[in-house]
Order: C-alpha cells, then sequence, then structure tokens
C-alpha cells in the first residue's frame, strides 16, 4: 500500500484541514481550536494522513470501461444499501454510501478482501469482486446525495456539533473535523461522515478495535481511529453520531 | 369442618379474583378486543400458529403486521388469498384496532413448522446466511436476522410454513405487490426456484 510506505517518509505535524483555504476563511477561530488538540498527540497519524491526502483522484480513472456488469452489481449493492445507497436499517445497520470518498471505499472493499476488517458478509461480496469491479463500484457512489435517513435522537446533536468541531480536549480527543473536515465530508481514506446511520457510527466507534487493523501483516489508516474510538465514552459517541447522521 | 369454612370464606376473594383476571384478558393484550382476535384465530389457528395457507402471525413483529393489514386495507398487496380472504376482513378496522391486534401477535410465542424439504436446507441456510455475490444475491440475514427473528417493520421468517413462504418469494417474481417495497422485489425476482424452495426449507426449521 503506498500510503502506508509514505508512513515512514512523511514528518508533517500539522492538522491537515489547514490545507484547504476554506476551511481558514470560514472559521478561524475553530481552525485555531482544532489545531491546539490536534496538535497534542496526532504527529503519526498526521503522516499518514498526508500519504492519503496525495493519493485523491487516482481511483477516479480506473472506474471506465471495467466491464458490462457493472450496473448489476451496482443494483446489487443496493440492494442492501438502498437504492440512492443512503443506507438502511435492517437487523445490523448497513452504511450509506451515497456521498462516499471513492479511496476509503476501494480501501474498505480490500480491507474486507486482505481480513484488515472483519465482516462476514462483506468478506463474502468483497471476495467475489475483482480489482477493476471493486474500483468501479468505489467511484460510483461519489456523486449521489440523497437526503440523510435520520432517526436519530435530535436532543443529542448539540453535544455532538461540540465534540466534532472541538474534541474533548479533557480527555485528550481531537476534533472530528481535524481529520473529516468541516462538512464531515472526509477525504481520501477519510470517509465521508455527513448523514451516516446513527446505529452504524455507533456501532463502528464502539467495535473499532475488534473489527478495523486484524491483520498485523497489513496495518492500515484504521490506526488513526484506535486512540479516539477507544476514548470516546458511550454517551460521547452517541452525540457524535447523531450530530454527523442528520448532515446533508 | 373448619377448613370447610375457611373454603366458602375465600370463595368471594376467588370470585372476586376470577373476575379480574377475566376482565384483564379482555383489554390487557395492548386493547386487543377478544372477539376481534377471534375473527383473525378462526384461519390463522386457535394460537395463531398458522393455518395453511393463513400464516403464523404469534411472534410477527408488530409494525410488520400493522403494515400488512394497511397494505390489505389499501389494496396494495394483491395476490389471490390476500384478495380472497384479507381485503375483507381489513376493511373495517380501525388505526387502533389494527395497532392492537398487531400488538397482541407480536407478543404470543412462535413455534417453528419444520414442514420443509430437508434436503434442501443446507443450501438455504447458504443462501440465507451468506448470500450468492456470484449472483448478485445478498445474504438475507442482514436484515431478516441471524435466527430469522426480523426486527421493527421487517418480519421474523424463522419457522414459517414453507409452502407460505415460498408462495410469497414466488409472488415478488409474479408481479404482485406487497406492503414492503424495495429491497424484496428485486431482491426476490432474482432467485430460481431451486433457491426459492430452499430457502422456504430452511426457514421453516428456524427458531
Amino acid at each position: 500500500m503506498r500510503s502506508l510506505k509514505a508512513l515512514h517518509t512523511g514528518e508533517e505535524t500539522m492538522d491537515v484541514s489547514l490545507r484547504h483555504p476554506e476551511t481558514m476563511a470560514r472559521n478561524v477561530r475553530r481552525g485555531r481550536q482544532i489545531v491546539r488538540c490536534v496538535g497534542l498527540q496526532l504527529a503519526l497519524p498526521a503522516a499518514i494522513l498526508a500519504a492519503v491526502f496525495t493519493g485523491i483522484g487516482r481511483a477516479d480513472d480506473a472506474g471506465r470501461g471495467s466491464g458490462g456488469n457493472v450496473q448489476a452489481k451496482i443494483s446489487y449493492c443496493k440492494d442492501c444499501h438502498g437504492p440512492s445507497a443512503q443506507g438502511y436499517r435492517g437487523f445490523f445497520p448497513i452504511p450509506r454510501l451515497a456521498g462516499q470518498q471513492p479511496e476509503y471505499l476501494e480501501n474498505q472493499l480490500r480491507a474486507f478482501i486482505e481480513h484488515r476488517r472483519t465482516n462476514n458478509i462483506m468478506f463474502n461480496v468483497a471476495h467475489a469482486l475483482s480489482p477493476a469491479m471493486v474500483t468501479a463500484l468505489a467511484t460510483n457512489f461519489r456523486d449521489l446525495n440523497p437526503a440523510p435517513i435520520g432517526g436519530a435522537p435530535k436532543q443529542l446533536v448539540v453535544a455532538g456539533k461540540k465534540i466534532f468541531e472541538d474534541g474533548v480536549p479533557d480527555a485528550n480527543i481531537a476534533a472530528c473535523a481535524a481529520c473529516h473536515g468541516p462538512e464531515a465530508t472526509g477525504s481520501g481514506q477519510i470517509p465521508r461522515l455527513a448523514g451516516q446511520l446513527y446505529p452504524y457510527v455507533i456501532k463502528e466507534l464502539t467495535n473499532w478495535g475488534k473489527e478495523r487493523g486484524q491483520n498485523s501483516a497489513r496495518p492500515d489508516t484504521s490506526a488513526i481511529m484506535s486512540p479516539v474510538a477507544h476514548s470516546l465514552t458511550r454517551p460521547q459517541i452517541e452525540a457524535v453520531a447523531a450530530f454527523v447522521s442528520y448532515l446533508k | 369442618m373448619k377448613r370447610g369454612i375457611q373454603i366458602i370464606k375465600n370463595v368471594p376473594v376467588r370470585i372476586a379474583m376470577l373476575a379480574i383476571v377475566f376482565s384483564a384478558i379482555a383489554v390487557a393484550p395492548g386493547r386487543a378486543e377478544s372477539l376481534a382476535v377471534r375473527n383473525c384465530t378462526w384461519c390463522h389457528g386457535a394460537s395463531a400458529q398458522g393455518y395453511s395457507p393463513a400464516p403464523r402471525l404469534a411472534g410477527q413483529r408488530y409494525q410488520y403486521i400493522e403494515n400488512a393489514l394497511s397494505s390489505f386495507h389499501t389494496h396494495k398487496r394483491d395476490n389471490p388469498f390476500s384478495k380472497q380472504y384479507m381485503w375483507g376482513a381489513a376493511a373495517n378496522l380501525s388505526g387502533q384496532t389494527v395497532h392492537d391486534l398487531a400488538m397482541y401477535f407480536s407478543t404470543l410465542s412462535p413455534k417453528a413448522a419444520d414442514d420443509g424439504d430437508t434436503g434442501r436446507v443446507a443450501l438455504g441456510r447458504t443462501i440465507y446466511q451468506e448470500g450468492m455475490p456470484d449472483s448478485n444475491i445478498v445474504a438475507c440475514v442482514v436484515c431478516h436476522g441471524p435466527n430469522a427473528e426480523g426486527v421493527g417493520a421487517i418480519p421474523r421468517l424463522g419457522g414459517l410454513e414453507s409452502s407460505y413462504l415460498r408462495r410469497r418469494l414466488e409472488q415478488w417474481g409474479e408481479g404482485y405487490h406487497a406492503a414492503a417495497g424495495p429491497p424484496m422485489p428485486g431482491i426476490a425476482s432474482k432467485l430460481s426456484a431451486d433457491q426459492i424452495e430452499a430457502l422456504a426449507s430452511y426457514l421453516s426449521f428456524v427458531r
């Protein structure tokens, strides 16, 4: 994985979200807060991020001309993830794919195949995909923009917004916005969270260390989230999940 | 003699208790009136365990029952037995009665029909638990749950009669409509007759 190679050479410790001029323009004060939080602890993750961000756009070209059955496979994805890929609340929460970062999706599909991320259902699904199909599928959902399906407790949103934007300084938890962006749209291998299903985000954050980064021979970007997921309390997780679930 | 007097003394108390118990039966299960319940169990079986072709209601998710009754009422669910029996049965139910009936039946313990073809169970389990990724058939377990118990408006399938399961799965591909929208019509229409038979057989044994 090219991002991991770059991991060892990257030396940046700056908050990467400051690279986006519009972020600074929108809220300089918030930016300073983010830097304060992030600067405390994120030397290694920031280096990974630096590598991740350079990969943007790579999946873009691979999606074209990948064979006639791409549409059938996309329809298969939507059988579970919803007709507009907005996600679905089945017995298990099925995540929103709409608007998701192609690089994140591609990395996750490969993570299922490589046993970096454990999920029996998605292993079966991903295992049957050719590399070209993985790329084609990953790029497909980027432009979909259905409304979030909602359903999260609205009274948690205010507390979630604060954690998302400011982190939890007392617990050394960085602002989510630092990596996922002020609008939670993600970038590169950092996923979009905006509109993601409330129960799905809760499940991922509470289950992080048991589900992701499971192949010690292939460490991946999921390591960035491990300390954060570990440090968040259940009420904090629910609050952040509620907040992002309503973002458009 | 002493004991006899005790019994006599206790009689009014017991009668009073009985009266309380009986009045509780009439109103307690979500205020479903016993008469309305009897109208259902006439076909669905005295303990609502199903009586072919009427499916088991016991243990079904209440939101699913509500949606089903609503879809009979609006004539959306339009397979032959729905038209023949359920359109009429649901025609004059109030919203409150629909809710009460649904709550009542959802609280009864379901029994498994166990009437599928045992030779097809293995294939059925594979399709249900893992899907058939090469054929773009999703795993049923994701929505219906590890024991086909359902959740919310998604129905419990475990232990339903195999004949009912088979017909419902066939009907999605035959152009009939049901309360549920996507994704079921699309998913079920992809299933072959063999796969449907296997799923129906497997599910009839699940509890």
